[in-house]
């Protein structure tokens, strides 16, 4: 079963109806303790970086999520926790993979937030974009970024400049789209994922 | 590329859309859930709910009808009518609303934008603007266009924008219901000036004004509602359409 780690950050009505859809069993993790009870583990966000770094510290959990041994999807802010650091609030994060995220505005001509569906390429054959198209489309909406890095970008995606639309390290996985608004690819990458052991 | 969006855009009133909604395969032509569904199946990038319930018991209907779209659209929706105040576009992003549509609220209380920018971020936060042009300028209008206000448009999306509104939804009046396309000029106008996303509406009347809109505006996003509903534009061909003009879409 997953689990989905529920810290205060955002809303998470759009995800769990995403899960109902698919018939994807999950429950929600409040506490340290709760951790073992699931085979993979979500974490939701959206907002402020900073601020859901502060919620999950407040929540006892930040300390264990580098630990998990199990697959771990972040979504958008929680693929954000998952970095070294954020420009937005000047914050360290949980450090678990070597990255910075980093703002859209002055290093692109674009319009900020980059707000909409964009080309997602996957490259090295990350798990979580099995029977997904090299270039599917999936819904963004963020201001802030995670540079792209060979070793931990599974997709890229341009807006400007190249950026890391997914990251994984080990069991450690982040999207930076939102999959539970991306149609049938961002519904397929939630079924890929709750075949992840 | 990010590419361009097309947005069907719904009135909903007690729980039901209202305007005629002439679609093959619907079960129920007045349910909005049934209706977004069909919608994002065809491809719509996302949808524009106007709840123009108007009953003591409207928050509640809105609720309803916000938690029903998010439990079955697999596409990203935007919910307006009736938002006044922090504690109504909370319960909607609870109820899993991905973005609310404030209108003549803001312009009566502009700071309402930086509030629900603070307490939700920019990205929930659409700014609904309904322009007609009067003596060669162009004023915001309250009231679904009939009263006009001394705000200009373009100070008062640039008002917006300072403020927190992570997207402005920009509707011709002159052009609206016309079917003779989007105020091309007047939105290129805006568009130019703006860093945040742009959505046209008012005028789409066949596939080529969305081409034309797109190309001459450089929008981020088209709205419609009628021709969508009658089928007389299904989105499938419009895309194609787009795309054979080298306009990216999804």
């Amino acid at each position: 079963m997953t689990g989905i780690i529920n810290y205060g950050a955002g809303n998470i009505f759009s995800l769990t109806a995403a899960l109902d859809r698919l018939d994807i069993p999950y429950g929600m993790i409040n506490e340290v303790d709760e951790l073992a009870i699931y085979d993979r583990i979500i974490i939701p966000g959206v907002g402020h970086a900073g601020a859901a770094m502060r919620k999950l510290r407040e929540s006892g959990l930040a300390s264990s999520i580098s630990r998990i041994t199990k697959p771990v999807l972040g979504i958008c802010v929680g693929m954000q926790l998952l970095t070294a650091y954020s420009e937005e609030g000047d914050s360290p994060l949980l450090d678990i993979i070597p990255l910075n995220t980093l703002h859209f505005e002055k290093r692109i001509a674009e319009k900020v937030p980059h707000m909409g569906w964009n080309k997602v390429f996957h490259e090295n054959g990350c798990p979580i974009f099995d029977n997904i198209k090299k270039d599917a489309y999936f819904y963004f909406v963020h201001s802030y970024f995670i540079e792209y890095n060979a070793t931990f970008t599974a997709a890229f995606a341009r807006y400007g400049l190249k950026f890391s639309a997914a990251i994984q390290d080990r069991n450690f996985y982040g999207v930076q789209f939102h999959p539970e608004k991306s149609g049938e690819a961002g519904e397929r990458l939630l079924l890929n994922f709750s075949n992840l052991y | 590329m990010l590419a361009k969006r097309i947005i069907p855009c719904l009135d909903v009133k007690d729980g039901r859309t209202v305007k005629g909604v002439n679609f093959v395969d619907l079960r129920d032509a007045g349910d909005p859930v049934e209706l977004a569904w069909q919608y994002s199946r065809q491809g719509a990038d996302e949808l524009i709910f106007l709840d123009i319930t108007a009953t003591h018991e409207r928050r509640k209907t809105t609720v309803e009808l916000v938690k029903a779209v998010a439990r079955q659209v697999n596409i990203p929706f935007t919910i307006g009518g009736g938002i006044n105040e922090l504690a109504d576009a909370d319960i909607l992003l609870h109820s899993g609303a991905d973005k609310i549509s404030i209108n003549s609220a803001a312009v009566r209380n502009p700071a309402l934008i930086n509030e629900l920018a603070d307490a939700f971020g920019i990205q929930f936060v659409v700014v609904a603007v309904d322009t007609r042009n009067v003596g060669g300028k162009n004023f915001v209008h309250l009231n679904g266009g009939r009263l006009k206000t001394d705000i200009e448009t373009e100070d008062w999306i640039k008002e917006a924008e300072n403020r927190g509104a992570g997207e402005i939804l920009l509707t011709s009046m002159d052009h609206d219901g016309t079917k003779n396309g989007f105020d091309c000029a007047f939105l290129k106008k805006i568009n130019d000036n703006l860093s945040i996303p742009l959505i046209a509406s008012g005028g789409a009347g066949n596939r080529q004004h969305f081409v034309d809109v797109f190309q001459q505006s450089n929008v981020d996003a088209a709205l419609a509602a009628s021709v969508f509903h009658y089928g007389e534009i299904l989105i499938p061909d419009l895309k194609a359409e787009l795309r054979r003009h080298g306009i990216e879409v999804r």
